[in-house]
């Protein structure tokens, strides 16, 4: 019962076929093994058991809900009540928040069974998990390779069967890109379709909670679940929330025009890649859609672009960790309260989180404001009006999510830049702020690729419908 | 561009970061490469172009300011570090005149 989806679990619980306690269960008993994998940085064995045992009462007594009774993981960036959230960081270990973020408190009203905390880059700064101070997760189509990051942990769960489905969040690229990796779906939402509210900050402006999910029809249940305005986040968009799963039977490619950036097939794409998303492009064509080549030039920035915005904002973003209120204090006989807050500071991150912060922190500093964050911000704008005019011409845009398939373990040791590029397909979607989704398309020697769709601003409608059908026409991957 | 040991040192101040001489060394040449990489973007030509800092395009967003209900003393105190009498501690770093 563990391979079930979301909706086809929904289906047997609201039969009484299965039970939110037996399924809960069967979901625990796979977790103790998961030393091997290490999706999960917390397991809540107790609260989901106490949260399956509420569900299955409210099912008993008539009640239905989408996701009432549903085990599901948490990137370990969102703040829960009474569950550990430690951000893959030392300087939050044992970190017991009281309080929920929007999107967890919607989910624990809904029902659903939070199985514990899934892995991640610290702060979520990563392509791979390996910048988690708790250690990596494993690519369960591999084991030698990452799972992708910075939401590795909840890829991977999904796609090894230790959830139903999972929450993660993409700043640059950290839901679509493990999606990618581990073959599983991941949706970036619109900047502003979600609430932040409890998401610890890392860079604000683009910053976005995405579900990870076995199939499409799943992606649209939990995006209705957790979407929609939020007083807490006054970056929340005041907009309804379209029922997404329902208008998933409504949708068709035919007659949408798709169109293929030039840059994104060219030096840097891998063979392998290549091949996969260019028969999913054509499998696209036979369902309807017109292809159409495009040019987004802007790409070719969008790289320095993202590195100076996202680290300036997490550099002010990540100020509040002093060991002062919460989380690690570390110093010994400090000489001032800088000292203090210093040597907290450097006990607690790790070499990602120091290198993006000290990047952070120069780009805004006298005399390179100019050079750097307003010039990031004003490259901002063009890139973001590149989108906007592509868009006057197609309906959606395809191409490969990554590169290339998942890298093994400290490929790019010592090399972030290397690593940085790893998001030149996924980043400029978080700067212009636009909705993505990623849907495995195939295995290039036994891993999975993903082939990424991308709308104007609010059509999640159209991102998802065009993704289903796609998936549908696609038909099983086999491992 | 290579950044000094001392502009290394400055920036760390600034972020409030105490490095060891080792991650001196080796956030310069990493954040060196990186800073060589960014200087593309200086090829663009952006004069005249507004920045963005958000892409929502909602301004002013205003909600009721209404008295709601916080965390008690204790809830607020249960992550601290070192806490007494109700009061987060920390250690002494003024002296006495």
């Amino acid at each position: 019962m563990v391979e079930l989806t979301l909706h086809e679990a929904r289906a047997r619980l609201d039969t009484g076929e299965l039970t939110a306690l037996a399924l809960t269960d069967a979901f625990l008993e796979r977790m103790a093994a998961d030393e091997s994998l290490h999706c999960y940085l917390t397991q809540s064995a107790d609260l989901a058991r106490e949260q399956a045992a509420a569900a299955d009462e409210r099912l008993a007594a008539g009640e239905r809900g989408a996701l009432l009774g549903l085990p599901i993981a948490l990137k370990d960036v969102l703040s829960t009540e009474g569950v550990p959230t430690t951000c893959g960081s030392r300087i939050l270990e044992g970190y017991v928040p009281p309080w929920d973020g929007t999107v967890v408190a919607r989910l624990r009203r809904a029902g659903a069974v939070f199985l514990g905390k899934s892995n991640t880059d610290e702060f979520a700064m990563g392509s791979s998990t390996e910048n988690s101070a708790y250690g990596p997760t494993r690519n369960p189509w591999d084991s030698t390779r990452v799972p992708g990051g910075s939401s590795g942990g909840s890829a991977a769960a999904v796609a090894a069967d230790l959830c139903l489905a999972a929450l993660g969040t993409d700043t640059g690229g950290s839901v679509r890109q493990p999606a990618s990796f581990c073959g599983v779906v991941g949706l970036k939402p619109t900047y502003g379709r979600v609430s932040r509210y409890g998401l610890v900050a890392f860079a604000s402006s683009l910053d976005q909670i995405g579900p990870l999910t076995k199939d499409v029809r799943d992606a649209a249940l939990l995006l209705e679940a957790i979407a929609g305005a939020d007083p807490l986040d006054s970056t929340s968009a005041p907009r309804a929330v379209p029922p997404y799963a329902e208008a998933l039977e409504r949708s068709e490619l035919r007659g949408l025009r798709i169109g293929l950036p030039s840059e994104w097939f060219g030096d840097g794409l891998s063979s392998a890649v290549r091949s996969h998303v260019a028969a999913a492009v054509a499998q696209l064509e036979a369902l309807g859609a017109e292809l159409r080549e495009i040019s987004l030039p802007m790409t070719a920035y969008s790289i320095p672009i993202y590195y100076i915005l996202a680290p300036a904002e997490a550099s002010a973003n990540l100020a509040r960790y002093d060991g002062v209120r919460y989380g690690l204090r570390a110093a010994e006989s400090p000489a001032d309260i800088f000292d203090f807050i210093a040597q907290n500071r450097e006990a607690g991150f790790g070499a990602e989180v120091k290198r993006r912060i000290m990047l952070g922190a120069y780009a805004l500093s006298a005399g390179y404001q100019e050079a750097y964050y307003k010039k990031a911000q004003s490259a901002r704008t063009l890139l973001k009006q590149e989108f906007d005019q592509t868009f006057e011409q197609v309906d959606l845009i395809a191409g490969p999510t990554t590169p290339s398939t998942a890298f093994t373990f400290g490929a790019h040791a010592n090399d972030p830049l290397a690593m940085y590029l790893e998001d030149i397909y996924t980043i400029p979607v978080n700067l212009a702020g636009l909705p993505a989704i990623s849907v495995p398309c195939g295995l290039a020697d036994g891993l999975p690729v993903g082939l990424q769709l991308i709308a104007p601003a609010w059509e999640e409608e159209r991102l998802l419908g065009a993704a289903y059908r796609y998936e549908a026409a696609r038909g099983t991957i086999k491992r | 561009m290579t950044l000094s040991r001392e502009a290394v040192g400055e920036i760390a101040s600034l972020a409030r970061l105490q490095l060891t001489e080792e991650e001196i060394d080796r956030f310069g040449d990493q954040l060196s490469a990186i800073l060589d990489y960014f200087d593309r973007l200086q090829a663009l030509d952006t004069s005249g172009v507004p920045p963005t800092a958000s892409v929502t395009g909602l301004v002013g967003v205003m909600r009721v300011d209404e008295v709601r209900l916080s965390f008690d003393q204790a809830t607020a105190l249960a992550n601290a570090p070192a806490a007494e009498d109700g009061f987060f501690t920390v250690p002494a770093v003024l002296e006495d005149e």
